[in-house]
């Protein structure tokens, strides 16, 4: 009885170890970020202070307001467009019986492994091309390189395993793989669509090398470029408060979203890879 | 798949007129994964055998693989080489990635195994522990990186602080400044932010195994230790390869925490890092360019060695 006892505390302070190690970062930037002046730099573990003066600094700048439009703009329109194409293709790639197919979704996939480095010389070029640099349709086009694969994946797997009859039934009526897919395919396909598309919109919101590399003004700056870049009024001095303040802002929306769709985006990370 | 009994000829050309749907379905997906990866990666692999510079991208003269290695003899007899395989910073930046990507993986594999074990078992408050393990996972990296940053600060960092509260220390450390340090700061972060999804994949897989084993081990009073090393973990071996293999070649193109956390240091500097600051910020782009093009193939490489050593089934189509 002892030892059982003695197991089940050992296993509740691993569990407590778990969240503390997990949230405690998060919380910790949280109180930094209602801190100002001197109070920032006296350690608290505890939240002391209540002062919004670096919510204030951060949204009253003028740039950092834009970068989060910018952001939210950026994001949306990728996973729109990630979205449409993939739907169609996953159709095509889960639905329909043709020669090569498995070897075209092992291309995809290594797409989804390219080291975006490898790419950057040459989308430099393209973006520079098409008169797209320091413009967000650089991001929007540049994203689609990690976007695209990883919804395709998802969706085929979602899609191999609608049962055949629904379709066969449609089939039956006359209907073309258009309607098919409108029709009878998309109405099924919503939880999927929620789960590809947010794990989208995260992998957008949070990129960082493409954006770092295709803005040059600080209106065209996505958030996780504007808040790399913040600087004080000197060099040395980092303003602490209002980095964490701006790392709360962009972060909460993302955390309430994942807390929401925890269940569904557990299951679109381990489709495909892990089901075999 | 959907032939239905209505004769050969309608089935063929049901047949055929779906698979020339499908390819127009898929024509517009794959044009754009060219116009994004395939033709870009190959204008990258051009632009290392040139001498182009980013002001003048159409500039650029063959040059051969001079960027990567180049022989000259001097007319006295000396012979000076030249490029990315004799340059010390690049290899030091190999040698960086490796080590990263090495201790990164592994710690995250054996910490995310433990809390997906945790998270497998029944408790009271599961789900508000899965909860708390996702919010590092969907932290943005910068805002990790920033986070931290002030974490390990040297003067006011709240780790310094409980380090010297528990006697771990007896002095402040400048973690993400001093070169002892600061692949170390990197680590942990990078472990902090990626065990989550490390430890959802395997707990997906660990979910797939059968419970009754378990209830059949414990009849026969087989020690859990045991279980979990003969029984547990040869199940889960799928899950965990494709699981190691994604945070891999995650870890080995790494860029954007080390840019944040721990800027121009050289020893947290990766291959990612040193080309685009060779690409974009020393205004030696042909020369970046062969650098990313020699991170490109050292991932294809070993992609394909562990997927060819490790029998991995990333696509499951084998198991249906």
């Amino acid at each position: 009885m002892n030892s059982k006892l003695l197991s089940n505390t050992g296993f509740y302070l691993l569990v407590a170890a778990v969240v503390i190690f997990s949230v405690f970062p998060f919380y910790y930037a949280i109180i930094t970020s209602f801190a100002t002046g001197t109070a920032l730099f006296e350690v608290n573990y505890w939240p002391k202070h209540f002062d919004l003066s670096n919510y204030k600094t951060v949204l009253g700048g003028s740039t950092f307001g834009r970068s989060i439009v910018n952001s939210v703009f950026i994001a949306s329109t990728t996973v729109i467009m990630a979205l449409f194409l993939a739907v169609t293709a996953s159709y095509a790639l889960a639905r329909v019986r043709f020669r090569g197919r498995g070897l075209l979704l092992m291309s995809i996939l290594a797409v989804s492994m390219f080291p975006q480095i490898a790419v950057l010389a040459g989308l430099i070029e393209l973006i520079k091309f098409l008169g797209l640099f320091n413009t967000p349709f650089a991001m929007i086009l540049s994203y689609t390189i990690f976007t695209l694969p990883f919804t395709v994946w998802v969706l085929t797997t979602f899609m191999r395993d609608l049962p055949v009859e629904i379709e066969e039934a449609a089939i039956v009526d006359g209907a073309t793989p258009w309607v098919i897919i409108t029709q009878v395919f998309l109405p099924l396909l919503w939880p999927a669509l929620v789960t590809t598309g947010l794990l989208a919109f995260i992998g957008a919101w949070n990129e960082f090398l493409f954006a770092l590399t295709f803005t040059l003004s600080e209106a065209q700056r996505t958030t996780p470029v504007a808040i790399a870049m913040l600087s004080g009024a000197s060099q040395q001095e980092i303003p602490w408060g209002p980095i964490m303040a701006a790392s709360v802002i962009v972060t909460v929306p993302l955390i309430v979203l994942v807390l929401i769709f925890q269940r569904k985006i557990v299951a679109g990370l381990t489709a495909g890879g892990v089901k075999g | 798949m959907t032939q239905t009994a209505q004769g050969p000829g309608r089935d063929l050309s049901l047949q055929q007129q779906r698979q020339r749907a499908a390819f127009w379905f898929i024509a517009p997906m794959l044009a754009a994964l060219f116009l994004v990866a395939a033709w870009p990666l190959l204008r990258t692999i051009w632009f290392s055998f040139t001498d182009t510079s980013l002001d003048n991208l159409y500039g650029g003269q063959w040059v051969g693989f001079d960027n990567y290695l180049k022989i000259r003899t001097l007319e006295s007899g000396r012979v000076l080489y030249k490029g990315t395989l004799v340059d010390p910073a690049w290899w030091n930046a190999v040698w960086n990635t490796v080590k990263f990507s090495v201790v990164s993986v592994i710690c995250e594999t054996v910490l995310g195994l433990i809390v997906a074990l945790v998270l497998n078992a029944e408790f009271k408050g599961r789900g508000f522990v899965r909860a708390a393990i996702l919010i590092p996972w969907a932290i943005p990296t910068i805002v990790s990186a920033k986070m931290w940053a002030w974490m390990l600060n040297d003067q006011f960092g709240i780790i310094n602080d409980i380090m010297l509260n528990l006697g771990l220390i007896s002095q402040k450390i400048a973690w993400t400044a001093s070169t002892d340090t600061a692949m170390m700061a990197v680590l942990m972060v990078d472990v902090w932010k990626t065990t989550p999804f490390m430890a959802l994949l395997i707990l997906a897989g660990l979910q797939m195994v059968p419970r009754d084993i378990y209830e059949a081990a414990k009849i026969d009073g087989i020690h859990p230790v045991k279980v979990f090393f003969k029984v547990t973990l040869p199940l889960i071996r799928p899950a965990l390869m494709v699981a190691v293999i994604f945070r891999m070649l995650d870890a080995l193109r790494i860029f954007d925490l080390i840019y944040v956390l721990t800027p121009n240091s050289k020893a947290t500097k990766t291959m990612s890092v040193i080309s685009r600051e060779n690409m974009i910020d020393f205004n030696n782009f042909a020369y970046g360019a062969a650098q990313s093009t020699l991170l490109f193939a050292m991932i294809a490489l070993f992609v394909s060695a562990y997927i060819w050593l490790g029998k991995v089934d990333l696509g499951g189509e084998s198991g249906k």
